[in-house]
């Protein structure tokens, strides 16, 4: 690439040595460095849930015993929540966007940021160190009195997790403060790009939850590792108060997971339906409605373990509200789509695969949030059918739609787009080949969490495990031609979709502070009605 | 001393800006503090709902006293940082430094009284956790009521130790000439937290001390 005269050197190029690297507090620098990270552990949970529906190929024990498959259950559990559907997009995109978004040079606190960014690799190593080394057979909840007495080792994975809540705070701390003080001339609250409002509903989530789970963890492990008894029955603790606390986080933490995908999901309808958003102001307040009732909703987790049916159905009732906000988003994208210009590369792919497999996920949630139907279904297959429709249908169609829109952005080439939709349909079919037959599985009485079970549910298990591997290869697919793009894909300009938004009025990949001189803002994010820019695909125009 | 132009940030339009972001930073910071804190008020309310004789028989071994000293203490410190803040504003360098001294001291002498109620405490058998053997309150409400008291008060006190080295940074910067009347985040920001560590201090006493 041959820097020209007028444009400042792009963020990548400016300095080469790995010193500029380790230590940049470039908020583009950082993103691509938390991307490497979070697509590691994207692969490596990934790894860990093959294994898993290998083992549940055939109904009786063959490779995997039971002791192991606690420990690898745990292991996709862990990984996948804690380091990759936790930080994901917020740390990746919104790191990389949200000063590109507002008109900012750089996040408002570039140093914090990459304190952030070295938590999250110490905490990962901690996590992924003592999970290999010494393991865990305590699920992702780490539910006491187990996890106090279990004779495995804990101890780092709780001490690694609590090292990723410090990263998660800190970048939800950055965020809000750029959110406040860092948006240009003409950037009003009601011109943010929707993203930039997801990103800050999740920014709430993360610094107000995010410190009950790490003193929680906290607690576990001197119960653990101390004999403290602080929720060990014998000891006069109740174990019932760490699910109180740890969902008081980590039902928040989905929406964490969510919101952020939601807030891509709402970019990318309008840009590819060259439309205004239906309602700006839905979104906006079912987005903050989302982040404040999640608060309200951790006691549906606990309607099997001794909950009154009165405050079961207060839990019940208020986490349908949720999907009442879910419901206003996923009608106003239609209403968005609709008499649009619609165009169908890789992301709009993936929103519709969010739209179908989100709307499943949604409303089986309305039918666990329901008591009666939730003692029935609780810890079977079914509700781990609802939570992937949710983490893998909904918050990493979110990353991959992200990954597809804005790689040109980040890296200046494009990826080719045949393969990028030959992936994304069979990653959307994989998802429903392994997940649709785990909803079957959960109603005819499939519990979660063995490595056997009876021969009749076989078909539905071989069915789920092919699609296990479908999704796998879809994913290898993106990764493999993605990393070839870096180098080798096709240079773009500024703007290659012909889309509105700030981050595209800037080269790509950016200079090192963004745009030369403060852009100023006179209209909203999403106004196509004025007409739409000229694509700039690079290449030399007549 | 450096010009006022030199400490805006390159990333940053104005020190208006960056002095927005920093308290906006603070508040942030000490919101998420809050709730570290309010999950372990929460648990203790859960505890003391299972544990009501227990929890108010164990109150009762704090000292009242020495619990009414550690207040006024904190609260003579945090009187004390929120008058060198005002002194810097006013240009009176000298005094501020005087004033931050004060709340160092006030903050060792509130920690040292600390040590010596917990040396008491685990001399009496009051140990956290398996190695709880107090003989007049053997029950096992009791057992988690002392946990909870090392645990919250300990963190209290990690807060306070951070607090005071603030406190030594803030005094170094102020005697080195670095803040202006206008823009002395850093001691503003030590300010809020200083005060935020008081507040959670008078919700300690309340439950600890004053609940019997």
């Amino acid at each position: 690439m041959s820097v020209t005269t007028q444009e400042p050197a792009s963020y990548l190029g400016a300095e080469r040595t790995v010193r500029s690297w380790l230590l940049t507090t470039d908020h583009k620098r950082i993103a691509v460095a938390f991307l490497v990270a979070v697509v590691g552990a994207l692969f490596l949970g990934g790894i860990f849930a093959l294994l898993l529906r290998l083992e549940l190929l055939m109904p009786e024990e063959h490779w995997v015993e039971a002791a192991l498959y606690n420990r690898l259950f745990t292991l996709h559990g862990v990984i996948m929540v804690w380091l990759f559907l936790i930080p994901s997009i917020p740390v990746t995109f919104g790191n990389f966007l949200l000063p590109l978004m507002i008109g900012a040079r750089d996040l408002a606190f570039p140093r914090l940021n990459l304190a952030s960014l070295y938590s999250y690799l110490l905490g990962s190593v901690v996590v992924i160190v003592g999970a290999i080394a010494g393991g865990a057979d305590t699920g992702w909840t780490f539910y006491p009195p187990y996890s106090a007495q279990t004779p495995m080792s804990v101890s780092p994975i709780l001490i690694g997790v609590f090292i990723l809540g410090v990263s998660s705070t800190m970048t939800g701390i950055n965020f809000i403060v750029t959110t406040h003080t860092m948006r240009t001339e003409g950037m009003t609250w009601l011109r943010l790009p929707l993203f930039v409002w997801a990103l800050y509903a999740t920014s709430v989530i993360l610094v107000l939850a995010t410190p009950v789970l790490g003193i929680t963890l906290i607690l576990v492990w001197l119960d653990h590792a101390m004999n403290f008894g602080i929720f060990d029955p014998a000891y006069g603790g109740d174990p019932i108060l760490y699910q109180h606390l740890f969902w008081f986080y980590s039902h928040p933490a989905v929406y964490i997971m969510i919101l952020p995908a939601m807030g891509v999901m709402s970019e990318i309808v309008c840009h590819f339906s060259r439309k205004e958003i239906f309602s700006y102001l839905a979104i906006v307040g079912s987005t903050l409605g989302i982040a404040f009732v999640g608060f309200l909703t951790w006691g549906h987790h606990m309607f099997t373990a001794g909950m009154s049916s009165f405050d079961a159905g207060v839990f019940g009732i208020l986490s349908m509200f949720v999907a009442l906000f879910s419901a206003i988003k996923v009608f106003n994208w239609v209403a968005t789509m609709y008499k649009g210009s619609i165009a169908l590369p890789a992301p709009m792919l993936y929103f519709f695969g969010f739209l179908i497999l989100f709307s499943v996920g949604g409303m089986t949630g309305v039918g666990v949030a329901s008591t009666s139907l939730d003692v029935y279904w609780h810890d079977t297959y079914f509700v781990v059918a609802h939570f992937h429709f949710i983490m893998v249908g909904g918050a990493m169609m979110g990353f991959l739609a992200a990954l597809h829109y804005w790689f040109p952005k980040i890296f200046g080439r494009m990826y080719p787009e045949r393969l990028g939709t030959t992936a994304a349909v069979t990653v959307i079919m994989g998802f429903l080949l392994t997940f649709v037959p785990q909803f079957l599985l959960g109603n005819a009485g499939m519990p979660r969490r063995y490595n056997t079970y009876p021969e009749h549910y076989q078909t539905l298990h071989v069915i789920s495990t092919v699609g296990s591997w479908a999704i796998a290869g879809g994913i290898v697919l993106v990764f493999a031609y993605l990393l070839w793009s870096v180098w080798w894909g096709r240079p773009v300009g500024r703007n290659p979709w012909g889309v509105l938004g700030l981050e595209w009025t800037t080269s790509s990949p950016p200079p090192k502070h963004n745009f030369t001189l403060p852009p100023t803002v006179a209209h909203g994010p999403y106004d196509y009605w004025l007409g739409r820019p000229d694509e700039d695909d690079g290449e030399p125009r007549t | 001393m450096r010009t006022m132009e030199s400490r805006v940030r390159d990333y940053f339009a104005d020190l208006a800006q960056q002095g927005h972001a920093a308290r906006l930073g603070i508040w942030l910071f000490l919101a998420s503090e809050a709730l570290l804190f309010s999950a372990l008020f929460a648990l203790f309310a859960g505890y003391r709902a299972t544990y009501p004789t227990e929890f108010r028989a164990a109150a009762g071994v704090t000292g009242f006293g020495l619990g009414a000293t550690m207040t006024f203490v904190l609260l003579t410190s945090s009187f004390l940082m929120a008058e060198s803040v005002e002194r810097v504003r006013g240009g009176r360098y000298g005094t501020a430094s005087w004033l931050l001294g004060g709340v160092a001291v006030l903050g060792i002498i509130f920690l040292a009284l600390k040590a010596t109620e917990w040396g008491r405490h685990l001399a009496d058998g009051i140990l956290p956790g398996p190695g709880y053997h107090f003989a007049e309150l053997p029950e096992r409400g009791a057992r988690i009521y002392f946990t909870l008291y090392y645990l919250m008060t300990g963190l209290h006190i990690v807060h306070l130790a951070g607090g005071v080295a603030a406190v030594g940074v803030v005094l170094a910067l102020n005697r080195r000439r670095r803040f202006t009347p206008e823009y002395h985040p850093q001691l503003e920001l030590t300010g809020l937290y200083w005060q935020f560590v008081d507040i959670v201090w008078l919700f300690l006493w309340a439950v600890f001390y004053l609940d019997r």
